[in-house]
């Protein structure tokens, strides 16, 4: 039995869902989940009936900001505290920024964006995409404990089975640090739905689309869905919509459960930055376009005529609900 | 002001990437290099850093095999003043990178105001680099910069984080600054250039020379393969005359009811 912290990030009332995710994958061993700030009302019990044993709030002034050497300072105080084997998060905005400097500071190996592992007799074995999804690895770390891994979100699904138990809550005062590195401000985007790594669901558009304004007929089909709006790296080039929303090698690795691509051919770099989606929907007037090698439901068509059926199609069934 | 750059050479995002037979690494031989495509906009933003100061020395510095110095050529043809080679192989681990990288600044003795790097190499994705070598050096780091701005060695810095949404950082030099798309837009580098890159300094240490072996070692990879392919998908042709509302009801229902996605 492995002693095990995870790294949990706030998110409305609950903790990121990738948290519940890495838990599943974690059953029998004493698990630790350490929080900054405040423990989120929904939190508590949902740790605890997927096996969570201790909960840790981190608290103090230095932490009052995100700032990546703040946290990492302060999870590595947690971490001494306690002689952990296994440090997880989320490969997140915020993991990708502070499990590196943390890795840094403990001297420790570090696996990132694994879309999955065991841990078995002591050792932790992941699998990742490496190349954008061209290609997979296995990933092992060796050198002195802890280990750190951060797991893709979406990539291993919500454990199916609780395994309830009793969590601990304890707070850890973490001393004040003075960090170099400091939040002073955050600019929100232009949308305030999950982001195209947490997404569950992907519509995407591409050069097809035209034009900027256009897109509104993706956000259309997406705010039916809940789903998130994203973008090849030819329509962003092209200036149809901002980097953040470019899905692909040099935009961002996505692995939602439905995407759906709308006028984009699947350039190499595309597909692999989609194509871990377990459910490929394409659309597109060019029949021998690639991005249907990987569609599971392929449709040769006039995006500017399918899409809005499909926004129509989907209203009428989730509101038969 | 010492500027420094870090740059990778990485696979041409068009390559299509084969594992060697016994999964090891990838075949390198018939690969295209290109500078890692986000270390182009740490190159041009160390650039217009020096434009705003006279008196500033941009220095290139990579980590790597020797078989093509693709990325240091551009570096410089670019305008970068001179470049730093750690001869590598191919396969290090990010601690490795970062700890050669901390070695080469080291023995550079001009010490670093601002470190420029890309927000991630798209060869293994790690996205490791920028914090390990910031946390070594005791310095700042902000990454995935998509804004950058330099008074009397104060730095406003945005940083993209999830939804489009930014952090506003201000930040002291020296830091560590990982660049995004979007931030500038990187010049090419001129024939004029390529010349004049051939009389620049260009420095070369071994791992052994930076402090680096192989028992830094703390990632080992195994099994590279092709992800698995999938079974063929249904196709639907809706480009002609007949009514497509019925073949989107279809794909609708086989979401719903074969792939019970919705």
């Amino acid at each position: 039995m492995a002693n095990i912290l995870i790294f949990a990030e706030p998110q409305g009332n609950n903790v990121k869902s990738v948290t519940y995710e890495i838990l599943g994958k974690l059953r029998d061993h004493n698990i630790h989940v350490g929080i900054v700030g405040q423990i989120p009302p929904k939190a508590k019990t949902q740790l605890a009936n997927y096996g969570t044993k201790q909960i840790h709030f981190l608290t103090g002034e230095s932490l009052a900001s995100y700032s990546p050497d703040g946290y990492a300072c302060a999870l590595g105080e947690l971490i001494k505290a306690h002689s952990f084997d296994y440090i997880l998060g989320g490969a997140t905005s915020v993991g990708k920024d502070v499990f590196p400097r943390l890795s840094g500071l403990l001297e420790s190996g570090m696996a990132s964006d694994v879309t999955n592992f065991s841990l078995e007799e002591d050792v932790i074995k992941g699998t990742r995409p490496l190349f954008a999804g061209k290609c997979l690895a296995k990933v092992e770390i060796q050198g002195p404990k802890p280990h750190l891994v951060t797991v893709r979100p979406n990539a291993l699904g919500i454990p199916q089975e609780k395994c309830p138990t009793e969590a601990n809550i304890s707070e850890k005062a973490i001393p004040s640090i003075t960090t170099a590195a400091v939040v002073k401000e955050i600019v929100k985007g232009t949308s305030e739905k999950l982001d195209l790594t947490e997404a569950r669901i992907i519509v995407s558009g591409g050069r097809s689309l035209k034009s900027a304004e256009n897109f509104a007929i993706l956000h259309e089909l997406a705010d039916v869905l809940g789903a998130t709006v994203g973008a090849s790296r030819a329509a962003v080039d092209s200036g149809l919509a901002p980097h953040s929303m470019q899905v692909g090698q040099t935009g961002k690795t996505v692995s939602p459960v439905l995407y759906i691509a709308c006028g984009i051919s699947g350039a190499i770099q595309h597909l692999a930055g989609m194509r871990t989606s377990k459910i490929i929907v394409a659309i597109n007037t060019d029949p021998d376009a690639p991005i249907f090698t990987k569609a599971d439901y392929g449709i040769v068509g006039d995006l500017f005529e399918i899409v809005p059926l499909f926004t129509q199609e989907f209203k009428k069934i989730l509101n038969a609900q | 002001m010492n500027i420094f750059v870090c740059v990778k050479q990485v696979p041409d995002t068009e390559t299509k990437v084969v594992p060697t037979a016994d999964g090891t690494y990838i075949e390198t031989e018939a690969i295209k290099w290109i500078v890692n495509p986000y270390d182009e906009f740490a190159i041009e933003q160390a650039l217009l850093l020096k434009a705003d100061n006279g008196n500033a020395t941009v220095t290139a510095l990579r980590v790597g095999g020797i078989r093509d110095t693709e990325a240091l050529r551009t570096a410089l043809a670019m305008g970068v003043d001179r470049a730093i080679l750690v001869e590598a192989p191919d396969n290090l681990d990010s601690y490795m990178a970062a700890k050669a990288l901390n070695g080469a600044l080291e023995k550079s003795e001009a010490k670093p105001d601002i470190i420029f790097t890309g927000k991630q190499a798209i060869d293994d994705d790690c996205l490791q680099v920028p914090g390990l070598l910031a946390q070594m050096l005791g310095i700042p780091s902000v990454c995935v910069v998509t804004k950058f701005a330099c008074s009397e060695k104060k730095l406003t810095l945005e940083r993209e984080i999830e939804g489009g949404a930014r952090e506003v950082y201000e930040v002291d030099m020296p830091a560590l600054v990982a660049c995004n798309k979007g931030l500038n837009t990187p010049r090419f580098a001129s024939l004029i250039g390529l010349r004049k890159a051939k009389n620049k300094e260009f420095i070369k240490y071994s791992l052994d020379e930076v402090g680096v072996s192989e028992s830094d070692r703390k990632v080992i990879y195994s099994e590279f393969q092709f992800p698995p392919e999938k079974p063929p998908g249904k196709k639907f042709d809706a480009s002609g005359d007949g009514d497509k509302g019925d073949i989107v009801k279809e794909v609708v229902g086989l979401l719903r009811n074969e792939a019970k996605v919705i």
